[in-house]
């Protein structure tokens, strides 16, 4: 198919890496708190950017125990609904925009450079500006739980007029934190684009990139694409609620179906967002525990290009009921459809990459492999759900909730648990106690599925989501979704654990951790210095 | 082709579904054409998705017993194939033209509203459902009846739970039902799974949908898009009658709208006027302004010691029948008849510690409404 | 690409404060707007990420004038103004696309006309016309009337192209050394700026004091002022970036070969210019 090696050079390259302090024109960095604040080091600023999301996440977590414990048996028990939809709401944002999106601009931040072989990102104090934005958006967000009248409730898609005219009035707060988280993501995006087509090792062409930086190049673009998309609609938004615009109100000539098109436009590829960069991660570790190339390359990199396309033309299948003409409903309907060709394509080759390989089942990999299973449940889901008519069925049931968590957790937050193990010992130099790592493993999966795979059933059976209180017949689904959500949700105190014993020692990794390994990141030693690649390194290429 | 997808769903209906289906883990069948082909939709895919998961997934686990590095497996070296990936491009693009055929159909079958014996208006509310026959002069609002006892646990929970209704929506079988479907504040849904009609109700707007039911029954559903604080508690319930049935229910109804407007005329007492306020209070303001007045600020303002409110019956009115634009306090001029209102308000301005004394006649306010 | 060693930029604290400055705009611009107070704070984050800016791009200019920077710098640079830009595109692409919905569907059904035509039972004396003078529900007045597009939209037209025009006889002649030239066209350039805003703000003044085209009237109101406010937003930062330009040329500095902060305030003045075009056919014209 395509003429192109996957990167797998046996590498000889100039330079490794400069120690800490010794190099050229770098001051001696500032002590203590500063230290942090002031860093434009791409390590620095990826380890704030993982701290920060593993934080968010065990927030976000909270808020979906606060639903799952209210859900537990039928009744109000514990919260009102005023506040459950706050924290249903809360729970989507966080995880959406302040513990997925950043966990994996936090691994672009450490691993790009290093996959790439430059010295740091394109424009490392626009990348010290785009993670300090989050803490400050995310205090705001988080700060209007305890605003009078209450944070946002109105769920993580915010429609008009729930969200205009009837929304309480912290919502002008919620709008301008988005902003600002917005405008983070914009500048991290443009960073990561300008790094990866700017500052590759010499040799090094686009279609010898790793494929977690081929995810990420388009990823970033489609960031850049679509945050502005949202910006516009929560600055509508705010129009609505503070100057007395009618762009979501039909008495003035506008539409609240406005509000959706304009959301879901940004939303769809939003959760593409989240998801390429996983298949990225996904792609480096299948081969390196199946000590065989990745198969397909020059596909991988066309499936995930054309999933990106696509994403943009599918938005209305969140909205097939709201009432869009027949032919809008078709459209979407098989454009919708037609992503699982190349999803398909990944998942085939990743399958094929396993085939006849000699294949090892360290953490990075367990993770990876029940991403690949757990994952495809979730497309399938996902396109049952893009089949319009049987939406009229699914929509807004718990069968979408499974659905999203399906492609989410075991999905989204399992790559991101692949891709932290994997790399842990190119960042502190120890390997993770892969005892331990593996307990959090089968608990893991165990809680994952116990959560949410009842929740299809529920959904099918006729729970609607966005609910605090439910009918007798979803007693026995919801109960084990509960029991599954603590139960996972205590495994994750088990993943702190084998980091913060990683950091502070364990058995010492080489610079090349993991046997089968192959890209750049393997050639500089563990731990990775503050400085690597001041000197550019030379990439070779095997030839054929 | 739409009998030869039809046996497919079928084989499928019979392979699966019946026994997860009796114990309430699947779709409804539903009771409806639409619904069944919905059913069947839905079981073709399941199934094509797990023939998928099981060569997939068995080709995955395969290779993972098969090449274990623990028992010594070499790897090879091939990375790609071209005859390979193009076919595992080509044919799932195929099976997926097997499944837009059926939903093509079946999708352009339920946005066919044409030639419907009956219009039927549904309007969301925060948080209940208003039916309106349109033509038929019969109109009513349908609220949540499970008592908030039950909710909160002082009460045994009963069958029903959360999906009981004081006033179910009656239709009749065997005949085509169009609904025009909007909303007067945000947006709703309304969903009831046995008849597969989900649809977004949205202000200003209309939605249409309609069904044909085949079986007498009742059918039970609920708001599906997230409306607010009671999203949770805005069934919906739907009483399908024989047709002979309907046609009496239906003449009942426009004779008890015909005495009702004829109390407008006469001179009510203030101690009816209490109890009568009373119910539509707790039926449809308590939502929002709480059972005993005394509001959930700063959302909803008290209505139990609002000073404005006892000295102003002028502006009393004028809210409950106005509504607040720009605010969740809807206009109740049209939702609720003269009597209604005068009910309401007398009884607001004579509970909770607001002892006006104030009697607000029926005909008063059918003045204010007609000006 | 170049062998030899990278630049790594030096550690700031510039991008630290500007996160606190802006969110201290945020918050005070959110308390302003729902507890009608704290204006001061406002004032103080605008201020605040005003000085960052400033002081930030000083950093730069000195360190790029110092001869630190590499044409791999150069390069990350033009990557990034350019994705920005592409940004700020898909920014405006949210309000056209906005402006076209409600336009080709939205209106049209509530006037009884497409797909879901059927809404105009709730809204029987409503008439689908753009533009919309008359909204839907009569407790929204509309605009009286609209502006024609052949007069100061016209005129606002003409001097725009007009400054793309100037614009880049001026960066022709830095390219050539010809500072002079260049700075003599990037004062026209920037008068230019001036004169638009200043007729956008005679426009704004005549909207609501004479058309009754206000942020109330309606979709009307509500697409005119977002499109032209946010471009006009443009302009005025256009207009500044490039005030700065010419104190730099007057200062000297720039290199003939060199000068991508030139380059790029052309390239965001040339998008500016673009938007007003498509803003000048779809809101005032059709
Ligand atoms: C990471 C996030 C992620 C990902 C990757 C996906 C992937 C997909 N999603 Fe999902 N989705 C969400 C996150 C995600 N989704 C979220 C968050 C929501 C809810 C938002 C909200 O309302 O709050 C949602 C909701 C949602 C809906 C709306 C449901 C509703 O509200 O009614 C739909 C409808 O079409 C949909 C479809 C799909 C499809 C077709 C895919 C496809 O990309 C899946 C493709 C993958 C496969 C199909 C499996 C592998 C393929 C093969 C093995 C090949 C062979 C297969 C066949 C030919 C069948 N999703
Ligand atoms: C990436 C995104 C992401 C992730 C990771 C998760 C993770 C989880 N989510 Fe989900 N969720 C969403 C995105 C995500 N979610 C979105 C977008 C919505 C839609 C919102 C809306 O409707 O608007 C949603 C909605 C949603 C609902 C539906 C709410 C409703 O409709 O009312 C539920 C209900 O069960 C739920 C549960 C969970 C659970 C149990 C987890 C678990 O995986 C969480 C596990 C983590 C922890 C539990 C925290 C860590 C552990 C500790 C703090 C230790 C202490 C704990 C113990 C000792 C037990 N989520
Ligand atoms: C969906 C929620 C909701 C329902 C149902 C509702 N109200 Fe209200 N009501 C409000 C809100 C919100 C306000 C405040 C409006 C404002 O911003 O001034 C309000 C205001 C009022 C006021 C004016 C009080 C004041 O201090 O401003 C009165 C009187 C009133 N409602 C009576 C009623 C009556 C009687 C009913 C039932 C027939 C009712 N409301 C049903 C939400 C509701
Ligand atoms: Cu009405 Cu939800
Ligand atoms: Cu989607």
């Amino acid at each position: 198919m395509a003429p192109n090696m996957p990167p797998q050079p046996p590498l000889q390259h100039s330079t490794t890496a400069v120690a800490d302090g010794q190099s050229h024109g770098h001051t001696a960095p500032p002590k203590g708190i500063l230290r942090w604040l002031l860093t434009t080091n791409h390590k620095e600023i990826g380890s704030l950017y993982l701290i920060f999301s593993l934080t968010m996440f065990f927030i976000g977590g909270i808020f979906a125990l606060v639903v799952r414990a209210e859900l537990f048996q039928p009744g109000l028990q514990l919260v009102e609904p005023e506040f459950f939809n706050q924290m249903t709401t809360m729970h989507g944002l966080i995880m959406v925009f302040a513990a997925v999106m950043p966990a994996f601009t936090g691994l672009a931040n450490w691993m790009i450079p290093l996959q790439i072989g430059a010295p740091d990102m394109a424009l490392p104090r626009l990348n010290n500006f785009s993670f300090w934005l989050l803490p400050v958006a995310f205090t705001l967000l988080l700060s209007t739980l305890f605003m009078p009248g209450g944070g946002p409730n109105f769920g993580w898609t915010f429609y008009a007029p729930l969200s205009t005219t009837y929304a309480p009035p912290s919502t002008t707060f919620f709008i301008l934190a988005l902003h600002i988280a917005g405008i983070s993501s914009i500048l991290g995006a443009i960073n990561i684009i300008a790094t990866i087509l700017n500052m590759r090792a010499p040799g090094m062409r686009l279609m010898d990139m790793p494929l977690f930086v081929w995810t990420w190049l388009i990823t970033a673009f489609l960031l850049i694409a679509v945050m502005p998309v949202l910006a516009g609609v929560i600055t509508m938004m705010l129009m609505d609620i503070n100057f007395g615009t009618s762009f979501f109100d039909a008495a003035g000539g506008g539409d609240p179906v406005l509000f959706q098109h304009l959301f879901w436009f940004f939303g769809h590829p939003e959760v593409y967002i989240m998801i390429l960069p996983a298949f990225g991660i996904v792609s480096a570790i299948i081969p390196t525990f199946a000590r065989k190339p990745l198969f397909g390359y020059a596909s991988m990199v066309y499936a995930t290009a054309a999933i990106a396309l696509l994403s943009f033309l599918v938005w209305a299948h969140h909205m097939f009921v709201v009432g869009l003409p027949l032919v809008a409903e078709l459209f979407f309907m098989y454009s919708t459809m037609l992503i699982a060709v190349p999803t398909g394509v990944k998942v085939f080759n990743w399958v094929t990459t396993l085939f006849r390989g000699s294949i090892s089942f360290e953490s990075p990999m367990l993770f990876a492999l029940a991403f690949v299973v757990l994952f495809t449940i979730g497309g399938f889901s996902g396109l049952m759900l893009a089949i319009a008519p049987a939406d009229f069925q699914y929509h807004d049931t718990y069968f979408v909730v499974a659905h999203f968590h399906y492609v989410l957790v075991p999905g989204a937050i399992f790559a991101i648990m692949a891709g932290v193990y994997y790399w842990l010992p190119k960042w502190t130099g120890h390997y993770p106690n892969e005892r331990l790592a593996q307990w959090h493993f089968w608990f893991s999966i165990i809680g994952v599925n116990l959560t949410f795979f009842p929740m299809h059933f529920a959904g099918l059976a006729g729970m609607p989501r966005r609910i605090p209180d439910y009918a007798l017949q979803f007693a026995d689904f919801n109960l084990l979704s509960s029991i599954g959500a603590f139960f996972f949700g205590a495994s994750q105190l088990l993943f702190v654990l084998v980091v913060i014993l990683c950091v502070r020692g364990g058995k010492k990794a080489p610079a090349k951790a993991w046997e089968g390994a192959v890209d750049l990141e393997w050639t500089v030693p563990s731990p990775a210095p503050l400085h690597t690649f001041e000197t550019p390194p030379v990439f070779h290429r095997t030839s054929h | 082709m739409r009998s030869r997808w039809r046996w497919l769903m079928a084989i499928s209906l019979a392979a699966s579904g019946a026994q997860a289906q009796a114990n309430g883990w699947n779709m409804p069948v539903g009771v409806t054409d639409v619904s069944s082909d919905i059913y069947g939709l839905h079981m073709t895919i399941f199934w094509i998705c797990v023939v998928i998961g099981v060569v997939v997934f068995g080709a995955m686990f395969y290779s993972l017993f098969r090449y274990r590095h623990s028992k010594g497996a070499k790897a090879a070296h091939f990375h790609e194939h071209t005859s390979v990936e193009v076919l595992w491009t080509a044919i799932p693009i195929l099976i997926l033209v097997g499944m837009a055929v059926p939903a093509t159909a079946t999708l352009k079958n339920m946005y066919d509203s044409s030639d419907a014996e009956l219009d039927v208006m549904i309007t969301g509310q925060q948080w209940r459902w208003r039916y309106e026959y349109l033509g038929e002069d019969v109109a009513f609002t349908s609220n949540m009846s499970t008592p908030r006892t039950q909710i909160s646990g002082e009460e045994a929970r009963g069958e029903h739970y959360l999906l009981e209704v004081d006033e179910p929506l009656v239709l009749p079988i065997n005949r085509k039902v169009r609904f025009l479907m909007t909303s007067d504040d945000v947006i709703h849904s309304w969903w009831v799974p046995d008849l597969a009609v989900k649809q977004d109700t949205i202000p200003g707007f209309i939605n249409e949908n309609w069904v044909k039911i085949n079986e007498p029954g009742i059918y039970r559903g609920q708001c599906a898009e997230l409306c607010g604080i009671d999203h949770g508690f805005m069934p919906v319930v739907v009483h399908a009658v024989e047709e002979e049935e309907f046609e009496n229910w239906l003449a009942d109804r426009k004779e008890a709208a015909e005495q009702e407007a004829m109390g407008v005329d006469r001179e009510w007492e203030m101690d009816e006027l209490v109890e009568r306020g009373e119910s539509v209070y707790q039926s449809i303001c308590s939502s929002c302004h709480q059972a005993e007045g005394q509001g959930a600020p700063p959302a909803f303002p008290a209505l139990a010691n609002n000073e404005q409110l006892i000295s102003d019956v002028d502006w009393h009115l004028d809210k409950v029948i106005n509504g607040v634009s720009g605010a969740a306090m809807p206009a109740f001029r049209s939702t609720l008849n003269p009597v209604e209102l005068a009910a309401v308000v007398t009884y607001s301005r004579n509970a909770w510690g607001n002892d006006t004394g104030d009697v607000v006649q029926p005909s008063e306010v059918a003045e204010l409404i007609a000006q | 690409m170049s062998s030899g060693s990278y630049y790594v930029p030096a550690s700031s604290r510039w991008p630290v404060l500007g996160s606190v400055a802006l969110g201290a705009m945020m918050v005070g611009t959110g308390i302003k707007l729902v507890y009608d107070t704290g204006l001061p704070l406002v004032l103080i984050g605008v201020a605040g990420v005003i000085a960052v800016m400033g002081l930030w791009f000083r950093d730069v200019i000195s360190e790029s004038r110092g001869g630190l920077y590499d044409a791999q710098m150069d390069r990350s640079f033009r990557w990034g103004m350019g994705w920005f830009i592409f940004s700020e595109v898909m920014f405006f692409a949210a309000f056209f696309g906005a402006l076209f919905y409600v336009r080709m569907f939205a209106i049209p059904w509530l006037g009884g006309e497409g797909a879901k035509g059927v809404s105009a039972l709730l809204w029987p004396d409503f008439v689908a016309t753009w533009p919309l003078l008359n909204p839907p529900d009569s407790s929204i007045a509309g605009p009286q009337q609209v502006f024609s597009p052949w007069q100061l939209p016209l005129v606002n037209t003409l001097i725009l192209i007009t400054s793309s025009i100037t614009l880049t006889v001026a960066h022709e002649a830095l390219k050539v050394g010809d500072r002079k030239t260049c700075r003599n066209w990037l004062t026209g350039t920037v008068l230019l700026g001036c004169c638009f805003i200043m007729i956008q703000g005679i426009e704004y003044y005549e909207a609501y004091a004479h058309y009754g085209i206000t942020l109330e009237a309606g979709i009307f109101g509500a697409t005119f002022f977002i499109l032209t406010g946010f471009h006009g937003v443009h302009v005025i930062i256009g207009t500044l970036i490039l005030a700065t330009m010419l104190v730099r040329i007057i200062k000297g500095h720039f290199a003939d070969e060199n000068h991508f902060g030139f380059e790029a305030s052309c390239w965001y003045w040339h998008f500016v210019d673009v938007v007003w075009v498509g803003l000048f056919i779809f809101v005032y014209v059709l």
